[in-house]
């Protein structure tokens, strides 16, 4: 069986192989910052389980200083000029699409066809991670694709990578950092405590307020803790379960699949959810860190709003 | 009490525009210390959690082709390509994007399409394209405004989209946790009622869509 070690492996190397190229571009000022900050996350994915914990959190504290102290510049590989680009569009054509969908066509046939595989008893991939296997198939398949059609240089998967790695930046460990700090806060009891002080502190006798309160903290949970799964226990175990199904006798799947979705609306409107909204702000260049949050919140609050009335409606 | 403090450690480091990094780790250490843990056992249980949440950093494997791609002119191509569907504009462009990404992560093919391996390559590039197709070179105002609608369309596309899948993480939560409080749920139920959200998430987001495409083109028109 395959598992996530194989994925764990490959990405160690590639991140070894940014750490190494950055050390050698004399183009950035900081080339050593960023050698450092790619080699520590090279170390966490080949060596993160024999590191021990504390060994995990001295690495952790490293790449938050390297990041915290600016010493973290962006990489400057020798890469095509503009003009170039055009035109080898132009020379390329609609071939230049063909590596960049071979990605969802491996994805998607690792997800149909792969997964449900199986020999002598034993699946081909942990089922549990197919997804994130068949990505890491398909990244592989699609780079030795984009090398043979597009005749490119054998280093540019690995220079035009750390110059998207670059681009991206500290953010890129930000999503991984927030789903520890999550885990912290778990251990520290601090979704309970939230959970306790909506329940305690608003009066919830009418079916309508009991709604907007659960709809609304979904929400707002989400938007601290940054993720709907972290909020969902909580807001369900305080207000849902008791209140919304025992009390007032709402439909359980309603209740719990719209709480979600409300949940999710609160996903859109928090830089906490990093992968979702600062990562892409990164990635597509845009100078205000916030701006993909900007462009969501005119549809996720009217949204948020529409699952209060659909509970309300659809679960008594 | 003490312990919602690592709360607003988040909330004010954030506002103020720490690096997000830092405000992470002092937020860790301020909920571990609050909730009476040693600064070691913090450090150990931030490190343990980071090393479990290893996965959540390994679709960064994509960035290698996608940067060969760029390297080669896809961008450029992407570009190129909607200006000769001149009918074609940037609001129904993305409103036929939203309906692929709500209906194929309904599918449970949720990874076939991202930020780095669609929206920057090829989306981004397209919407823009469409815009300049019809009102010449863009300011940089809107293509980062335009570039900020394609990345918010997938995440819209994905979060209401994905709940239809029957098999998905969030729809598996939540069949867990009404089991351990002795309700048997068939996830099939979840997900059905997962429907009416995502049709309304439709209509609101390529309404936005349809008013995002006008008032470009009014804002930009000679």
């Amino acid at each position: 069986m395959i598992k996530l070690g194989a994925v764990y492996v490959l990405a160690g190397l590639v991140f070894a192989a940014f750490a190494v190229l950055s050390a050698l571009d004399r183009n950035n000022g900081k080339r050593f910052g960023n050698a450092a900050f790619w080699a520590l996350v090279s170390t966490s994915f080949l060596a993160g389980d024999i590191l021990g914990d504390l060994g995990n959190g001295v690495l952790v504290l490293g790449l938050a200083a390297i990041a915290g102290f600016g010493l973290l510049g962006r990489g400057q590989p020798a890469t095509t000029s503009p003009d170039e680009r055009r035109l080898l569009a132009e020379r390329f054509g609609e071939k230049l699409f063909v590596p960049a969908l071979t990605l969802p066509v491996v994805v998607a046939f690792g997800v149909l066809v792969l997964k449900p595989l199986e020999f002598g008893g034993q699946p081909l991939l942990d089922p549990k991670q197919a997804t994130l296997l068949s990505l890491a198939l398909a990244a592989v398949i699609a780079v030795g694709v984009g090398l043979i059609l597009l005749r490119q240089p054998v280093m540019s998967p690995l220079q035009e990578g750390r110059r998207l790695m670059d681009t991206v930046g500290w953010a890129a460990l930000l999503p991984q950092m927030l789903a520890a700090l999550g885990a912290v806060f778990a251990l520290a009891g601090v979704g309970d405590l939230i959970g306790q002080l909506v329940t305690d502190w608003i009066p919830m006798d009418a079916r309508l307020t009991a709604v907007a309160v659960y709809c609304l903290g979904m929400a707002g949970f989400t938007i601290i803790m940054g993720n709907a799964f972290a909020a969902f226990p909580v807001m369900t175990a305080g207000i849902g379960l008791p209140i919304l199904i025992k009390q007032f006798g709402g439909d359980p799947a309603v209740v719990c699949s719209i709480g979600m979705l409300s949940g999710f609306c609160g996903t859109l409107m928090t830089p906490l959810a990093a992968n979702f909204n600062l990562v892409p702000a990164a990635l597509l260049e845009l100078p205000d860190r916030y701006a993909v949050i900007k462009a969501q919140i005119p549809t996720a609050l009217p949204l948020l709003i529409a699952n209060l009335v659909l509970m309300y409606v659809l679960a008594f | 009490m003490l312990t919602l403090l690592g709360v607003a450690a988040v909330v004010v480091g954030f506002a103020v525009r720490l690096n997000p990094l830092l405000v992470v780790v002092i937020a860790a250490f301020v909920t571990g210390l609050a909730a009476g843990l040693s600064p070691v056992d913090v450090l150990k249980a931030f490190g343990k959690a980071f090393n479990e949440n290893r996965f959540v950093s390994a679709a960064y494997l994509v960035l290698p082709v996608i940067g060969v791609v760029e390297r080669a002119g896809l961008q450029e191509r992407a570009r190129a390509l909607i200006a000769k569907f001149r009918g074609v504009s940037v609001g129904p462009f993305l409103i036929g994007y939203l309906a692929f990404r709500q209906i194929t992560s309904a599918l449970g093919l949720t990874s076939i399409a991202g930020h780095a391996q669609s929206i920057r390559p090829m989306v981004a590039p397209m919407a823009e394209g469409a815009v300049e197709a019809r009102t010449g070179p863009l300011d940089d105002d809107t293509r980062q405004r335009t570039r900020a609608m394609a990345s918010a369309t997938d995440n819209i596309g994905l979060f209401f989209g994905e709940d239809i899948f029957i098999a998905i993480g969030s729809i598996l939560l939540m069949v867990g946790f009404l089991a351990s409080s002795g309700i048997t749920m068939d996830p099939i139920h979840l997900s059905l009622w997962a429907i009416p959200t995502a049709i309304v998430a439709f209509v609101l987001h390529a309404a936005r869509l349809v008013l995002f495409d006008r008032r470009i083109r009014r804002s930009s028109a000679p």
